[in-house]
């Protein structure tokens, strides 16, 4: 398998605690690869390590290879500015900024420097589309953002990131905070976006992860416990813990 | 006792005590508006104060204020704007920074009487500024600084560290980041603090007895060039403010009319105080609307 993200070793300590302990995790380009595992166990942390959300808190160390495309996004010459235009990040709570739709949308790319207004509103249509909210909002893209639902913020949010063409999408529990109707949205909306992103979500809901993702990794304690593809693990798992993990026994 | 009597007791003290702030805030007000408002007039807002004889107005002293309101605010905002971003968004927690802070908060402890001093002793005697419109500036933003350094500094933290999230995570630098997200959410906290301190700034007197001086030079309103010494620009010219004005009147005035000028001046400096913070809940609440409303810009 020609692997797109490979991470040897990975070990994170917050101050003396050590929240990831030796993870080797591959992921092929493309499809949807759910991250599972109890709360506390590392997934988040490390998904935050792909785009170095990490580096922001005070105290942390980060050991271990991360290479995307061959690229070592630890090296000295990295530019965390450039690795988190390639690979985008969508959060829990819905996090749009104070401003209009359309705005909220183009941001990233006013910001690298495109103007042409043709080409902005292609985008925004576009990326609107992709994230399945654009026969909502096409009329009032001028709106706040602020003031769409939960689940429409979390799609603009989405078509926020989409907008800028990452090469890699970061989902940390985006429909955690949702409606059961916009959680059902955006898995329809992420089915269709595999086949030209590399998706990597963390999800607490198992049903989750099994609709929508090609390959499935357990962590658990900071350790990952197991990966395998999603019809394997959730059908015959090799770990008794994940087999536990999957029947409900704990987490 | 039970507690529903306790609660019942509670709240009717709590209540009392409400009342009673409220009662002797609008007793005071109340009392200078009745005493001062019949004295304000055009002429009274406009003309030149005198020494001796009756009828002077407060036209320089109000103008003065204005103008020192405004330098000081041209002087202290871009500083403590750059120090609240550093002190909310870069700063290390270590020694150095808590040592920024507690100096912040002794700062802005200090009275303005020896503000007003060591502005005296610093600018006015060992920079040879003299009596001036510039050293009264420069001692009001180092009465205003550490208030507005705050200010700005709480309304940055106050915005959500999602925000922040956001930006970087769409691969904005962190300095973009700040100044294109988090700046902009925190403006209507901003302005609020902004326009506070300028009510603050506006009836403070202490400060400025000793720096900017205690006398109402001959200033000519036609004479709009900064150099010239009559003109009303002109920074090094002394400059008795409206608060001052108040006091002198009130210590050593003379003029026979003293007490009705104090009395229409206090009046005067109220209402502007008034209109500041009537201004800032506007302000703060319009821009905050305007930031998160469904309306379209």
């Amino acid at each position: 398998m020609n692997e797109f993200i490979t991470t040897r070793d990975v070990h994170l300590y917050y101050g003396s605690k050590e929240a990831l302990r030796g993870v080797n995790l591959d992921f092929p380009d493309k499809g949807v690869h759910a991250l599972i595992g109890p709360s506390g166990c590392g997934k988040s942390t490390y998904l935050r390590c792909l785009n170095r959300m990490n580096d922001l808190i005070e105290n942390v160390k980060i050991t271990g290879s991360f290479k995307i495309n061959g690229e070592d996004i630890y090296g000295p010459k990295t530019d965390t500015v450039e690795l988190r235009k390639k690979v985008g990040m969508v959060f829990q709570q819905p996090n749009p900024f104070p401003f209009s739709i359309y705005e909220n949308v183009t941001y990233g790319l006013k910001l690298s420097g495109i103007k042409d207004k043709q080409l902005l509103d292609e985008r925004v249509e576009m990326s609107l589309k992709q994230a399945a909210v654009w026969d909502e909002v096409k009329d009032d893209l001028n709106k706040s953002a602020l003031a769409l639902s939960g689940g429409q913020q979390q799609r603009v949010c989405i078509a926020r990131v989409l907008a800028v063409r990452p090469q890699v999408i970061l989902l940390d529990e985006p429909t955690s905070a949702l409606d059961p109707v916009s959680s059902n949205l955006i898995e329809d909306m992420l089915l269709t976006l595999k086949e030209q992103y590399t998706i990597i979500i963390v999800t607490h809901n198992m049903q989750q992860a099994s609709r929508i993702s090609d390959t499935t990794s357990f962590f658990l304690n900071g350790e990952l416990i197991e990966t395998n593809e999603t019809k394997h693990i959730f059908l015959n798992p090799e770990k008794q813990e994940t087999n536990d993990y999957l029947s409900g026994r704990f987490g | 006792m039970n507690t529903k009597l306790q609660n019942k007791i509670a709240i009717t003290i709590i209540k009392a005590i409400a009342i009673m702030v409220v009662i002797i805030l609008a007793f005071l007000i109340g009392r200078i508006l009745l005493q001062g408002l019949p004295h304000i007039s055009w002429h009274f807002l406009t003309s030149p104060s005198r020494a001796f004889t009756a009828g002077g107005g407060i036209g320089p002293q109000l103008f003065n204020s204005l103008y020192l309101l405004l330098l000081t605010l041209i002087i202290s905002f871009p500083i403590s704007l750059g120090a609240g971003i550093y002190l909310s968004e870069y700063a290390p927690k270590n020694g150095i920074t808590t040592v920024i802070r507690m100096a912040i908060e002794v700062l802005s402890s200090l009275p303005s009487v020896v503000v007003g001093l060591f502005g005296f002793l610093l600018f006015v005697v060992q920079f040879k500024l003299g009596y001036s419109i510039l050293s009264g500036a420069i001692a009001l933003t180092f009465f205003n600084l550490p208030l507005l350094t705050r200010n700005i500094e709480e309304s940055i933290n106050s915005v959500s560290n999602l925000q922040r999230e956001a930006g970087l995570a769409l691969g904005m630098s962190k300095w973009r980041t700040v100044n294109k997200i988090i700046l902009p959410e925190a403006l209507p906290g901003i302005v609020t603090g902004i326009v506070l301190s300028a009510g603050r700034v506006f009836g403070e007197a202490a400060a400025l007895i000793y720096t900017a001086g205690q006398s109402a030079t001959n200033v000519n309103f036609s004479n709009w060039n900064p150099f010239s010494s009559t003109s009303p620009l002109n920074l090094m010219r002394p400059a008795e403010t409206l608060a001052v004005h108040i006091w002198k009147i009130n210590s050593e005035g003379i003029m026979p009319d003293a007490t009705a000028v104090s009395a229409g001046a206090s009046a005067v400096l109220i209402i502007a105080v008034l209109v500041f913070n009537l201004m800032a809940r506007f302000l703060g609440n319009y821009l905050y609307k305007k930031m998160t409303s469904a309306e379209t810009k």
